[in-house]
């Protein structure tokens, strides 16, 4: 599936810059393996293909390529700190796991007349995940924030190693409940990449299904989470309610708000009879029509829409440089959706989601979602109108598996990566690398020059998790 | 909004939950290291369906405000400081709730070397809420079950 590319420390970097010059692009770096024998590896992606760049520690110093792919900057950042590892021309590398006292390790310098810090977290005011930011600010502008994550850090990576690959799904189911599906589904699809397993047109369907509920209610939360964010209660309200009843119909037709337990390894473990199936799509129609005229009602909010133009903004050229996925980056006018080019769930003529004024705002994100809405409804829709029954991943081919499987997911976040190598039939490693973890950078970036009171909007309106990127 | 007043008028259920005891509540919330799931269900029990208000329980924004610090998460090494600092930030009488299977030491996953070991070692817990994640009925029922018990 993806073969591993063995290069020597003189070949790495130019084979990296001779790839992102010819339009693929990174998608992750993670250290394998331990004391002076690890391996770094890089992944490169296309529509095409995914392929992996490793070299070993043993053979020399490691090389940076922040310089070719900003990128890459978290991943060198969590390879230092967890595994050990350094690299050359990446000045300063700041600390970014590892929790020093030293706020110098971490923080970006800046100084000047009037500039002062603003402390948040680890502990929020509200009911929120833990971490911490810290605002560099002149009055109420921002000049800079240092997003300081992984107190979360639970080393949910290194515990799922030994295990056998039906065992250590639940690493990935853990990491994340928001994004349970999509994170399970990329680590099954990692696994099956290695044996060549090709999901049949049953299993395809059950996990098209799977992940859209998944997006439907967090989609509905962001929305109402960007309402919370400049103090609009009734949307709020409205959308947490339309957000509940999703996680309702979860819960009806799979047992779980969450949809936990629903994806195996080649395998379905979810069943809807004709009758269920009809009840659900039934129920998914339904809110379908409200959110719709949710979403008319906010159109006539003066106060909400008031406080979205301009806001925020992440523009096309920083998403592209700083690796930004998902809403965040097609809100950029980035028309990029890995549903559009899966041939492994049934996603049909599948068209990434577009804005006519791709702004990069808070305005452009939130109406970016309404949008993507539509599309899961249509999606969901078409697909519930059969029931789910078995279905299974199989291959044609009987071949000496590899030992490295890449699962990528367009989670409702965007592109996620989960990585598997296999030492037998046991995780030797298991990497996940969210659209959350891909996005904070920018979210930071995006942050930069606006008002500190508006940062919470901004912060709701990317709607990031911790939990996943901290694992 | 319309909608929402539409969704009002049909999906208040108001289970088999006391209403209006005489008491109110402030709870603080401490992520010391969940899934995220906790925090969705927290956040949902404030919402239109489930409206925990309704039982004078209120989600309150400062550990100096709450009654109960309801905790979340297998408690990483990184946020069990910050844990113990919102625990003794907070005026006595205090109740120390456990939120969630992870709170409560079952199923952990995750490496030894990143946790601080189980809630119950670091503090002591009054109420257990099980589950993974607990539903927002299921956050209220045991909290208010546990506020029922004479002392």
């Amino acid at each position: 599936m993806s073969a591993v590319e063995q290069v020597t420390p003189q070949a790495f970097t130019a084979t990296i810059a001779a790839a992102l010059a010819a339009g693929e692009r990174f998608g992750g770096a993670w250290a394998s393996g331990q004391g002076g024998e690890a391996s770094w590896r890089v992944l490169l992606v296309s529509p095409e293909r995914t392929r992996v760049i490793s070299r070993s520690e043993a053979d020399g110093p490691l090389e940076s390529i922040t310089g070719l792919t900003e990128a890459a900057d978290w991943d060198e950042r969590e390879a230092h700190d967890l595994y050990g590892l350094n690299f050359g021309g990446h000045s300063p590398l700041r600390a970014l796991a590892n929790h020093t006292e030293d706020a110098h390790r971490w923080m970006t310098p800046v100084s000047g007349d009037g500039v002062h810090q603003v402390a948040v977290g680890p502990i929020h005011a509200g009911v929120i995940e833990s971490g911490h930011f810290r605002f560099h600010v002149v009055g109420e502008r921002i000049l800079a924030m240092d997003p300081r994550l992984f107190y979360k850090h639970r080393g949910l990576e290194r515990a799922a190693e030994g295990h056998d690959i039906e065992s250590a799904l639940r690493y990935a189911q853990r990491a994340c409940a928001a994004c349970a599906v999509a994170n399970t589904l990329a680590y099954a699809q990692a696994v099956e990449g290695v044996y060549a397993l090709e999901p049949d047109r049953e299993l395809r369907a059950a996990r098209t299904v799977l992940l859209e509920l998944e997006r439907l209610y967090n989609h509905l939360h962001d929305i109402g989470a960007i309402c919370a964010g400049v103090g609009f209660a009734p949307g709020t309200m409205a959308f947490a309610a339309l957000k509940d009843r999703a996680q309702q119909i979860n819960a009806q037709a799979f047992g779980h708000r969450f949809l936990f337990n629903t994806i195996a390894v080649a395998r379905s473990p979810v069943r809807l009879e004709r009758s269920a199936s009809d009840a659900t799509r039934a129920a998914v129609n339904e809110l379908h029509t409200d959110t719709a005229a949710a979403w008319r009602d906010l159109q006539f909010a003066g106060s909400l829409q008031a406080r979205l133009d301009g806001v925020g903004v992440l523009g096309r050229g920083d998403a592209l440089r700083l690796g930004a996925v998902g809403p965040a980056a097609r809100a950029a006018g980035i028309a990029e959706d890995l549903r559009s080019s899966e041939h492994r769930l049934a996603y049909d003529s599948f068209t990434p989601a577009a804005l006519e004024n791709p702004s990069g705002d808070v305005g452009a994100r939130l109406r970016l979602r309404a949008l993507e809405l539509e599309h899961t409804y249509e999606i969901l829709e078409q697909q519930l109108e059969r029931p789910l029954t078995a279905g299974a991943a199989t291959t044609a081919q009987r071949q000496q598996p590899d030992s490295l499987g890449v699962g990528r997911v367009e989670s409702s976040r965007g592109a996620t990566t989960c990585i598997v190598e296999l030492a037998g039939t046991r995780i030797a490693r298991l990497h996940l690398r969210t659209a959350s973890y891909a996005n904070w950078p920018a979210l930071a970036h995006a942050t930069a020059n606006n008002l500190l009171s508006d940062f919470p909007l901004i912060n709701k309106s990317f709607e990031l998790c911790y939990a996943c990127v901290d694992r | 909004m319309f909608v929402l007043l539409r969704q009002l008028a049909t999906i208040r259920h108001d289970a088999a939950l006391p209403r209006g005891r005489p008491l109110s509540l402030a709870i603080r919330h401490v992520d010391a290291g969940s899934c995220n799931g906790c925090e969705h269900e927290l956040g949902a029990a404030t919402n239109p369906f489930h409206d925990i208000q309704r039982h004078g329980l209120d989600i309150v924004a400062s550990p100096r405000h709450a009654d109960i610090l309801l905790i979340t998460g297998a408690i990483t090494t990184r946020m069990a400081g910050p844990l113990l600092t919102a625990y003794h930030a907070m005026p006595e009488p205090r109740l120390v709730a456990a939120l969630g299977d992870c709170a409560l030491g079952h199923n952990i996953l995750g490496e030894h070397a990143e946790l601080a070991g189980p809630l119950e070692t670091l503090l002591p817990v009054d109420i257990h809420i099980p589950g993974c994640p607990p539903t927002p009925d299921d956050i209220a029922h045991h909290i208010l079950a546990a506020l029922a018990q004479p002392d």
